[in-house]
C-alpha cells in the first residue's frame, strides 16, 4: 500500500513535472526574438572580440627619427618593418616633430636613432635608441614595445655572433601557452563566463518575474504546486540553452579562431554545467527580490554583467587590482570560473589542478539555491 | 463554507479591510458588491490564502487560510480579477497546464467544465492573448474549474467585458452552483447583484449590509421616485422638500423629506441595489 503510494507520487512527479519544463520550452519557443538573440549572442560575441576588438599588435604604424642613416639604423629598421606588425609610415626630419607626429594620430611609436649610431655602435658600444609609445592605448604600447624590444635585442645578438664574443647573455622573451599573443586565449574564456551568466541569470530571473508580473504567479500560488516544480521547470530550458551555447562558443573558438581545447573537454563541461546552476541559482535568486521585468533586467545587468566583466579578470587582471577589489572579485562567481577555463581549455590543466575553483563553485551554487528557495514566497507578500 | 471573523489588513497607508465578519453557506452563489478600491480583491486574497491578514480568523470549507494553506490549495478554484493565463500559450494549452497543476486531467473532470468549453473549443489552438474579452473569461473560468474545486472564487470575473458575455458568463455560474459548488464572486458592477443567492455590500473595507438581494431591497427605507432628468441640477438639488437625489442615466432618482414635490412628473418606481448602495452609503 505504502510502495504504491510512493509509485502514484513519483509518476505524478514526472508527468507533472514534465508538463511544466514543456510550457516553459513553449513560452522560449514562441518568443522568437529572445531565442535568436539568445542564439545569436555568443556567435556574434566570439566574432566581435575575435576580430573587432583585438589586443593583438598588427598594422601599427611606426615614425622612425634616424639622423645617421647608417647600415645598423637601416638594419634595424628593416627588421621592424619586416613583420605584419609594424609598418614604417614616414621618417622625421627633427626630433621637434615628434608631438605634432602623435597628435596626427596614424603614429602611434616613434623610434629616435642617436647620432652618429652606426659608428658610435661600432666604436664605442654605446648607441642608443629611444623608443616612444603612444600609451593612450596601454595595451597596444606594451605589446608593441615588447616587441621592438624583442627585435633590438636580436639585432644586437646578430652583432655579437659577428664579434665573436662568447658567453653573451641573450634575453629570451617566450609567450608561453599563447606564442602569438593571440587575444583569443585571453578572451574566450571570459566570453563563455559573460555568456553563460547572460543567458542563465538575467534570462531566469526575468521569466520567473514574467509570471508575477502577468498576474500568473497568483494563480500558481493559490495551486497546491509545488514552488520548487516551478522553480526548476523555469531553469531546465535555459539549462539546455547555455549548455548548446557553450558548445558554439567552443567550436567558434577552435574552428574560427583558431584556439585550441588542450584539456579534458569532459572537464571542461562539467565544469561550466557547475558554473551554469551557479547561474541559475543567481537568477533565481534575483527573482526572488524583484517585483518586475525592467527590475530583473536591471538587477540581472548591473549586479551580474557587469562584476563578470569588471571583477573577473576578463577585461583586466585581477592580480593587478587594489586589494579591496580583489577581495571583492572573489565572491564573482565568474572569476573563478574563467580562471579555471584558462587552466583546462587553454593550458590544458589536468582537472586537479582547479578543485578549489570546482569548490568554490559548488560552495557557491549550494549556498545560493537554497538562499533562493528560502526566500522563494508562497503568498504574495 | 466560507466563515471570516473579525478580519482586518492594512497596507502601508490604507486600511483595506476593517473588521470584516461574513458567513457563506454550502452551494450558495454569494456576491461581493462594492466599487473599485473597497477591498474586494484583498478579501480574496486572504480568502485564497494569497495574503496573510492583520487580525481575525478566515476559514474555507473548514480549513483555516493560515494554517492548513496547503490543503486549502487543492480545494478552491481562483481566478483572479486580471486575466491570469499565460497569453503565448493555446486555449488547450492553457487547460492542460493547469490541469497538471492539480495533478489532474482534462478528461477526468470535463463534465464539469464542458458546457462552457464547448464554446471556445473551436479556438482551441489559437493563442489565449488572441482571444476576445469573453473567450479569455471563459477560458480563465475552464482553467478554475478543472480540477473540480470545493469553492471558486471569482475576482471581477465580469469587468471589462462585454454585456452579452456578462450575461452568459453569469448563466455558467448558476449551473456551477447546481453542481453543488460554492462560487464567492466579487463585481462593481450592481446590476449583477440580483443574480446572487445573497450579497455583500463593502465599501471602504467595511461591510455595509448582507442579505439576499430581495430583502436588501425590500428594506429600502423610504418611498423612491423617478423623473426625467431635464431639469438643471441646482434646481433639483435646491428643493427644501428632497432628501436624496442621484442621477442614474436620464433619470433622477429621488426621495422626499415628507411630502413630495407635486409640481414635478413623478413615478413611485422599485428601487435597485444601486439605490440601496447609496442609501447605505450616506
Amino acid at each position: 500500500m505504502n510502495m504504491a503510494k510512493n509509485n502514484f507520487q513519483f509518476s505524478i512527479f514526472n508527468f507533472q513535472f514534465w508538463c511544466f519544463v514543456q510550457k516553459e520550452f513553449y513560452h522560449i519557443f514562441r518568443d522568437r526574438r529572445t531565442v535568436m538573440v539568445m542564439i545569436l549572442m555568443p556567435i556574434i560575441q566570439v566574432i566581435l572580440f575575435g576580430f573587432a576588438i583585438t589586443t593583438e599588435v598588427k598594422n601599427v604604424k611606426i615614425a622612425i627619427y634616424d639622423p645617421s642613416r647608417d647600415v645598423a639604423t637601416q638594419h634595424i629598421t628593416e627588421k621592424i618593418g619586416a613583420g605584419e606588425f609594424f609598418i614604417i609610415d614616414r621618417y622625421l626630419n627633427s626630433p621637434a616633430e615628434i608631438d605634432r607626429t602623435f597628435r596626427e594620430g596614424e603614429v602611434s611609436v616613434i623610434i629616435l636613432f642617436s647620432d652618429n649610431f652606426g659608428e658610435r655602435l661600432l666604436h664605442t658600444g654605446d648607441a642608443g635608441i629611444q623608443v616612444l609609445l603612444d600609451a593612450s592605448e596601454p595595451n597596444q604600447a606594451s605589446s608593441a614595445g615588447m616587441y621592438i624590444n624583442s627585435i633590438i635585442a636580436d639585432y644586437q645578438q646578430e652583432l655579437m655572433r659577428e664579434a665573436s664574443i662568447p658567453f653573451q647573455i641573450r634575453p629570451e622573451i617566450r609567450m608561453l601557452y599563447n606564442p602569438s599573443m593571440k587575444s583569443g586565449y585571453n578572451f574566450v574564456p571570459g566570453v563563455m563566463g559573460m555568456i553563460l551568466m547572460l543567458i542563465c541569470a538575467m534570462m531566469t530571473s526575468i521569466a520567473i518575474v514574467r509570471e508575477k508580473e502577468m498576474g500568473t504567479m497568483e494563480v500558481l500560488l493559490a495551486s497546491p504546486v509545488k514552488p520548487i516544480y516551478v522553480v526548476l521547470s523555469k531553469m531546465s530550458p535555459y539549462f539546455v540553452i547555455s549548455w548548446f551555447n557553450l558548445i558554439t562558443i567552443l567550436l567558434l573558438s577552435v574552428y574560427v579562431l583558431g584556439v585550441p581545447v588542450s584539456g579534458n573537454l569532459f572537464w571542461l563541461n562539467v565544469l561550466s554545467l557547475l558554473f551554469i546552476v551557479v547561474a541559475l541559482g543567481l537568477g533565481l535568486f534575483i527573482s526572488t527580490l524583484v517585483d518586475t521585468q525592467v527590475a530583473a533586467m536591471l538587477a540581472s545587468g548591473m549586479g551580474m554583467i557587469m562584476p563578470v566583466m569588471l571583477l573577473s579578470g576578463f577585461v583586466f587582471p585581477t592580480e593587478s587590482m587594489p586589494p579591496v577589489l580583489q577581495w571583492l572579485s572573489t565572491v564573482v562567481p565568474a572569476r573563478w570560473y574563467i580562471a579555471a577555463v584558462r587552466r583546462i581549455m587553454i593550458e590544458g590543466a589536468p582537472v586537479q589542478a582547479v578543485w578549489k575553483e570546482f569548490a568554490i563553485l559548488a560552495g557557491m551554487a549550494a549556498v545560493i539555491i537554497t538562499v533562493s528557495l528560502k526566500n522563494f514566497k508562497s503568498r504574495l507578500e | 463554507m466560507i466563515s471570516i471573523k473579525n478580519i482586518s489588513k492594512h497596507y502601508k497607508t490604507v486600511e483595506a479591510l476593517k473588521n470584516i465578519s461574513l458567513e457563506v453557506n454550502e452551494g450558495e452563489l454569494f456576491g461581493i458588491i462594492g466599487p473599485d478600491g473597497a477591498g474586494k480583491t484583498t478579501l480574496f486574497r486572504i480568502l485564497t490564502s494569497l495574503l496573510l491578514a492583520d487580525s481575525g480568523q478566515a476559514a474555507v470549507d473548514g480549513l483555516d487560510v493560515v494554517r492548513d494553506y496547503k490543503e486549502l490549495r487543492r480545494r478552491i478554484g481562483y481566478m483572479p480579477g486580471r486575466f491570469s493565463l499565460y497569453q503565448d500559450l493555446t486555449v488547450e494549452e492553457n487547460l492542460h497546464f493547469f490541469a497538471a497543476v492539480f495533478n489532474t486531467t482534462i478528461e477526468e473532470n470535463y463534465y464539469l467544465i464542458e458546457d462552457i468549453y464547448k464554446q471556445i473549443e473551436p479556438f482551441k489552438t489559437r493563442r489565449a492573448g488572441k482571444l476576445s474579452g469573453g473567450m479569455k473569461q471563459k477560458l480563465a473560468l475552464s482553467c478554475a474549474l478543472i480540477h473540480k474545486p470545493r469553492v471558486l472564487f471569482l475576482d471581477e470575473p465580469t469587468t471589462g467585458v462585454d454585456p452579452v458575455s456578462r450575461k452568459e458568463f453569469w448563466e455558467m455560474l448558476r449551473k456551477l452552483k447546481t453542481q453543488g459548488i460554492t462560487i464567492a464572486v466579487s463585481t462593481p458592477y450592481m446590476d449583477e447583484a440580483t443574480l446572487c443567492d445573497r450579497i455583500a455590500l463593502m465599501q471602504h473595507g467595511e461591510l455595509l449590509t448582507i442579505d439576499t438581494p430581495a430583502n436588501i431591497i425590500a428594506a429600502y427605507p423610504k418611498k423612491l421616485y423617478r423623473m426625467e432628468a431635464t431639469m438643471k441640477k441646482e434646481e433639483v438639488k435646491t428643493n427644501p422638500k428632497v432628501e436624496t437625489c442621484f442621477l442614474f442615466g436620464e433619470y433622477w432618482h429621488l426621495t422626499f423629506k415628507n411630502d413630495i414635490e407635486p409640481t414635478w412628473k413623478l413615478k413611485e418606481i422599485q428601487p435597485t441595489i444601486e439605490d440601496c448602495f447609496v442609501e447605505k452609503m450616506k
